[in-house]
């Protein structure tokens, strides 16, 4: 592999690439000297061995996410994200000397229905790769067919972990990722001492506050949890709980809420006199697409813990927010899930020409080891678990609906799917 | 824990009672009218909540952008909106949709239930598919902490203020002016009130506008405690429906006691065990006392 | 000969065998097997369609929460494969091997009591059907005892629906919780995601599907059937003649509970996995649409109408998205206010007469083609049935 290396850069200079990032203008005249491997180099006939989409100048991904439906509130970040990240690749020249076109499927916020779509862009559509789903319950249904047809998903969600598949990459988080050093860091800076745990009711979030609870009383020895509550998906009535957190009064209020419970949860948490002033508030799913609905007046000094925030002060990123307001208007914002979504066409990208060809097997055996040096997150690398390890930051919400990054781990924490002493 | 303590939680718990109460009520006030009186049920009843959200998030981004000095009161004249702008599209419903299937109730209901699908993608293209949130006056925000540890929210207090407003108005324009009269004449028996010359099918229209208008304000009310999206008219439409019915269709006075047996229900016992089993052991209540009881609270005659 | 031609008309046979020829014979021919399975899926909603047929059309009740039945059924079909899937050698890797991984996720350490009998195919089969009829006649019962009827019975339905979802999803550790039960394999050894065996289920679920309208089209065409619209029409003449009206209605409410439900088990064993986004309302109230399109009168109709409705939601769901919330808003106004009998009123008005005149032979009718015959003589003097959507139990 390493000889490949000098000929096709896995990853880009940060100089190209801030240029590429400048946006659309700036790339045709890139595209001329830019990386022309031409398909003298790169013959379908062997970088495609099984039959995929892909031409001598094309070739095919599949995007399947919620266009419609409840949850297209979430996913129209990552839809736009992985749509300007190839857009960009196209710019720069394509894969393999081929450019990427997209065949978009609406999973219309209905699992049989991402079942039915991923099954046609394997099977029918013969896709290359997927980016694509967002809830837990759409991957879960979709993998199957993935396994089976051994198509490949690039999965830009932050999620519960407890999974590892070969014909998927993890872009976002998984849970210990998210949630074991941003507790540690609230124990250290604010002695926190008492949790209290609240959650949506479904996977994510319980997952989430299983490990939650084991390091904070026997893994990390951190301190004692005082109450653990779940509230079903939409619920918008929070007073009962919050009069039990002031039974509690616990030092930290520790929360998974999410979608419209969450503007509803924070609204009423300022009303009852619970403020970032005086209460500790660490959550996991409160990103800037969620701060438009809350606002920022109701999150003012709350934190929030996330691999990526818009605000993050490096060159990567202020290339990319640039290009994504330039595609999708000023007023856009790019959340933790957004920014994942951006990694996975690049991460493909990568691969595939560590790999010198689009096959599955190929592909996914190249991936391991990968890295990004020029993610607007800063460096990520692919793990052996098809996770990726990246780092942990917490912000504090400002009242203008902005993030001010307060900490930031040292290294990059690795991928855990599975954690010992967590089960 | 001091004696203290447990007074003002315990203050705090029976107010999270009443605020649940108000927002039931009010979610039921506009339904109970137009199914209640009228006998239509209107699934797209959830997405007049939501035009009144709406029309203050409207109002909202228009203010701060043109008067921002006037942040402080664009809300009461935003409700009125909230209220006329419903009270339009409940006119318009009436007279394209609703007036042709009186005599088919069930198929009002999928006629409405497609209503509200074509109303949300409406919202979703007009407003995008994201959650909103109308930033709200200062006054609004907030707790009133009238002794130390003992926080009232104001937007509670707004919401049960409005409610008792709502509902004392649509009571007194029920039982007291020209309008009520000729209602509970239609309901009690409409070729009568036929003769005496009362217009029914304009009776109907107006009843059903108010009702809509109603929700209209309720959609705004919640504005101060929850966010808005396309979809979050679907959110309130099975509450909604549930106190009504556990009231008796036909009695104002039905629906307000069902919302606030319910509201207590779900919220002391969300109190005490989590927030999944709450709601479900409160429906379960609510199904077994309407098996029980079919009538529901409050019988009263009602046209068959 | 007559006399079987008669019959034919009479019971809407021909009818019946075009349908059965179009997704037995046709379909298969002409579809590969990624298409076919579609078909499959949407003729699991024809279940519960026909189901409506039975309850809402001819018994005048409507139901919104039959996908309670049609979850159930797929529940516990799903049950039982997860079981046969989660073998301890499989799922080695969990802290207690031998059960479903969501529970070992949930910290459950072993299987729960009420999920053992689920080991037993036989079991799993008899219960698909028997639990959501004796649930569908514990909620009825009651109810239709009291006379509650109509709007009422409706909405008390819909709350059953959300309970249920609530329920399902809050017990994630018994049940899955939002993801449902998913990666399913194996029916007893054999893989049912196979293409092989995804023809086999097809053809099952098809023959299956035929096999419930001769079923209720033999309901429909006994005494029952009469009694059943002449409730919906007169509830109280019923009555006065000495019949116990609310049993017959909780018979509908029964049998439309246990089709559903087979059709809930189909479609698990088609789709490979259950989820509760198909237990709510919003499924509830779709699957009622797929029968008002087809015709609530019409037991071939619904298939049509769920074929139909499904085909457009693919369909367009891909070429236009935004189109299609507002389409299905058009068809659910639409039909409801220009065509109360669906696409079969519209054969039966329009369709029949001109294939008549262009016979131009005598009356005798001697062809049935894909619309029901809801409105022959037999069954009710045509002018009883006026439109088919009057008296909706007072």
């Amino acid at each position: 592999m390493a000889d490949k290396k000098d000929t096709i850069p896995a990853t880009l200079t940060d100089e190209q690439r801030r240029k590429v990032l400048l946006g659309m203008a700036a790339a045709p005249a890139l595209m001329v000297p830019g990386v022309s491997f031409g398909n003298a180099q790169f013959p379908t006939a062997k970088v495609n061995t099984t039959k995929l989409a892909v031409t001598d100048t094309e070739v095919i991904v599949g995007q399947l996410h919620s266009a419609t439906g409840t949850m297209a509130i979430s996913e129209t970040g990552s839809i736009q994200a992985e749509q300007l990240a190839i857009d960009q690749i196209n710019a720069m020249g394509g894969i393999l000397g081929r450019k990427i076109k997209v065949i978009k499927e609406d999973g219309a916020s209905d699992w049989p229905t991402f079942a039915e779509k991923s099954k046609k862009l394997l099977v029918n559509d013969r896709v290359a790769c997927v980016f694509g789903c967002w809830t837990s319950a759409s991957r879960k249904a979709v993998l199957p067919v993935f396994e089976k047809e051994n198509g490949l998903l690039y999965y830009p969600t932050f999620y519960e972990g407890l999974e590892q598949s070969k014909n998927v990459i993890y872009t976002g988080q998984e849970a210990t990722q998210q949630i074991i050093w941003g507790l540690d860091w609230a124990a250290k800076e604010k002695s926190a001492k008492t949790y209290f745990l609240v959650g949506s009711d479904y996977i994510w979030p319980r997952t989430s506050m299983k490990i939650a609870r084991k390091h904070i009383e026997t893994v990390g020895k951190l301190g004692k949890v005082v109450g653990e509550e779940y509230y079903p998906l939409g619920h918008t009535n929070f007073n009962s709980l919050i009069n039990k957190i002031k039974v509690a009064k616990p030092d930290v209020i520790f929360v998974t809420v999410v979608g419209g419970s969450n503007v509803a949860f924070y609204k009423q948490l300022k009303a009852a006199g619970i403020t970032g002033a005086k209460q500790f508030l660490l959550t996991l799913s409160v990103t800037e697409d969620e701060m438009l609905g809350v606002g920022g007046e109701n999150f003012a000094g709350f934190y929030s813990s996330m691999k990526y925030f818009q605000t993050l002060d490096n060159p990567n990123n202020k290339a990319f927010v640039e290009a994504f307001k330039k595609a999708y208007g000023p007023k856009s914002v790019i959340g933790d899930v957004t920014q994942a979504g951006y990694l996975g066409p690049w991460l493909w990208k990568a691969a595939v020409e560590k790999a010198g060809s689009f096959d599955v097997d190929k592909v996914v055996a190249a991936s391991p080891g990968i890295e990004l040096k020029t993610a607007p997150e800063g460096y990520v690398k692919v793990h052996e678990n098809h996770h990726l390890w990246s780092k942990a930051r917490i912000a504090q919400g400002q009242p203008d609906g902005t993030f001010k990054v307060v900490a930031e781990s040292a290294d990059l924490i690795e991928p855990n799917p599975f954690p010992k002493g967590y089960q | 824990m001091s004696f203290d303590e447990i007074y003002n939680i315990a203050l705090m718990q029976g107010f999270a009672g009443l605020s649940l109460f108000s927002v039931l009520l009010l979610m039921g006030l506009g339904l109970a009218i137009i199914f209640g009186q009228m006998g239509v049920i209107n699934m797209a009843h959830g997405e007049f909540m939501t035009i009144g959200a709406y029309t203050i998030f409207l109002f909202s981004s228009l203010t701060e952008t043109y008067a921002p000095g006037l942040m402080q009161a664009y809300f009461p004249v935003a409700i009125v909106f909230a209220f006329l702008i419903a009270f339009g599209f409940g006119w318009l419903t009436e007279w394209a949709l609703i007036r042709h299937l009186y005599k088919r109730p069930l198929d009002t209901l999928l006629a409405t239930w497609g209503l509200s699908l074509g109303m949300q993608q409406v919202f979703r293209s007009t407003f995008g598919p994201k959650e909103v949130s109308p930033t709200l006056p200062d006054w609004l925000m907030g707790s009133w902490a009238p002794s130390e540890g003992l926080d009232i929210p104001i937007n509670g207090l707004f919401v049960l203020a409005l409610t008792a407003l709502v509902t004392g108005g649509v009571l007194l324009a029920l039982y007291k002016s020209r309008w009520g009269l000729r209602v509970r004449a239609t309901v009690a028996n409409r070729p009568m009130a036929n003769a005496t010359g009362i217009n029914t099918k304009r009776t109907d229209r107006l009843t059903f506008a108010i009702g809509c208008g109603i929700a209209g304000v309720a959609g705004a009310a919640f504005t101060t405690i929850g966010s808005t999206g396309p979809t979050s008219g679907s959110l309130y439409i099975v509450d909604a429906f549930l106190v009504v019915t556990f009231g008796g269709a036909a009695s104002l006075l039905g629906t307000v006691a069902s919302a606030f047996g319910i509201a207590q229900t779900q919220s002391i016992s969300e109190f005490f065990l989590t927030g999944s089993m709450a709601k479900v052991l409160t429906l379960l209540l609510i199904v077994t006392i309407l098996m029980i009881r079919p009538q529901g609270l409050f019988a009263s005659k009602i046209r068959r | 000969m007559d006399a079987f031609k008669n019959w034919v008309a009479r019971s809407g046979m021909g009818s019946i065998l075009i349908l059965a020829l179009l997704i037995m014979v046709v379909f298969p021919l002409t579809m590969d097997i990624f298409r076919l399975n579609l078909v499959g899926k949407y003729l699991t909603y024809a279940f519960v369609a026909v189901g409506l047929v039975m309850l809402w059309g001819y018994g005048g009740i409507l139901s919104l929460g039959q996908g309670v039945f049609f979850g159930l059924g797929g529940y516990m079909m799903a049950m039982f494969l997860k079981l046969e899937a989660s073998d301890p050698e499989a799922t080695k890797i969990q802290s207690t091997p031998g059960i479903p991984d969501f529970m070992d996720w949930n910290q459950l350490t072993e299987l729960p009591i009420w999920w053992q009998p689920f080991h037993s195919f036989s079991f799993t089969v008899l219960a698909v059907v028997a639990v959501p009829m004796i649930l569908a006649f514990i909620v009825s019962f009651a109810m239709f005892k009291r006379r509650v009827g109509g709007v009422y019975f409706a909405i008390i339905t819909q709350a059953v629906a959300l309970i249920l979802t609530v329920l399902i999803i809050g017990q994630q550790g018994y049940t899955g919780g939002v993801n449902g039960i998913t990666d399913l394999k194996t029916l007893m050894g054999w893989d049912i995601r196979d293409d092989s065996s995804k023809y086999v289920l097809y053809f099952v679920n098809a023959g299956l599907l035929i096999g419930v309208i001769l079923l209720c089209r033999w309901i429909q065409m006994s005494k029952l059937g009469t009694l059943l619209l002449a409730m919906r029409d007169k509830e109280d003449r019923v009555r006065f003649s000495g019949y116990d009206v609310s049993m017959f209605k909780v018979f509908a409410f029964v049998l439309a509970a246990g089709i559903s439900a087979i059709g809930g088990a189909m479609f698990t064993l088609q789709v490979g996995f259950m989820s509760p986004s198909f237990v709510g309302i919003v499924p509830s109230i779709e699957m009622v649409i797929f029968a008002a399109v087809g015709g609530r009168m019409s037991l071939v109709g619904a298939v049509y109408g769920a074929l139909l409705v499904n085909f457009g939601k693919t369909y367009f769901s891909e070429s236009a998205p935004d189109l299609w919330l507002f389409l299905m808003a058009a068809l659910f106004i639409g039909v409801v206010l220009a065509f109360p009998n669906g696409l079969a009123g519209l054969y039966e008005s329009h369709v029949k007469p001109w294939l008549s005149r262009r016979k131009s032979s005598p009356p005798a009718p001697s062809m049935e083609a894909p619309a029901s015959s809801a409105h022959t003589p037999k069954t009710a003097p045509e002018s009883s049935l006026p439109k088919g959507v009057q008296g909706q139990s007072a």
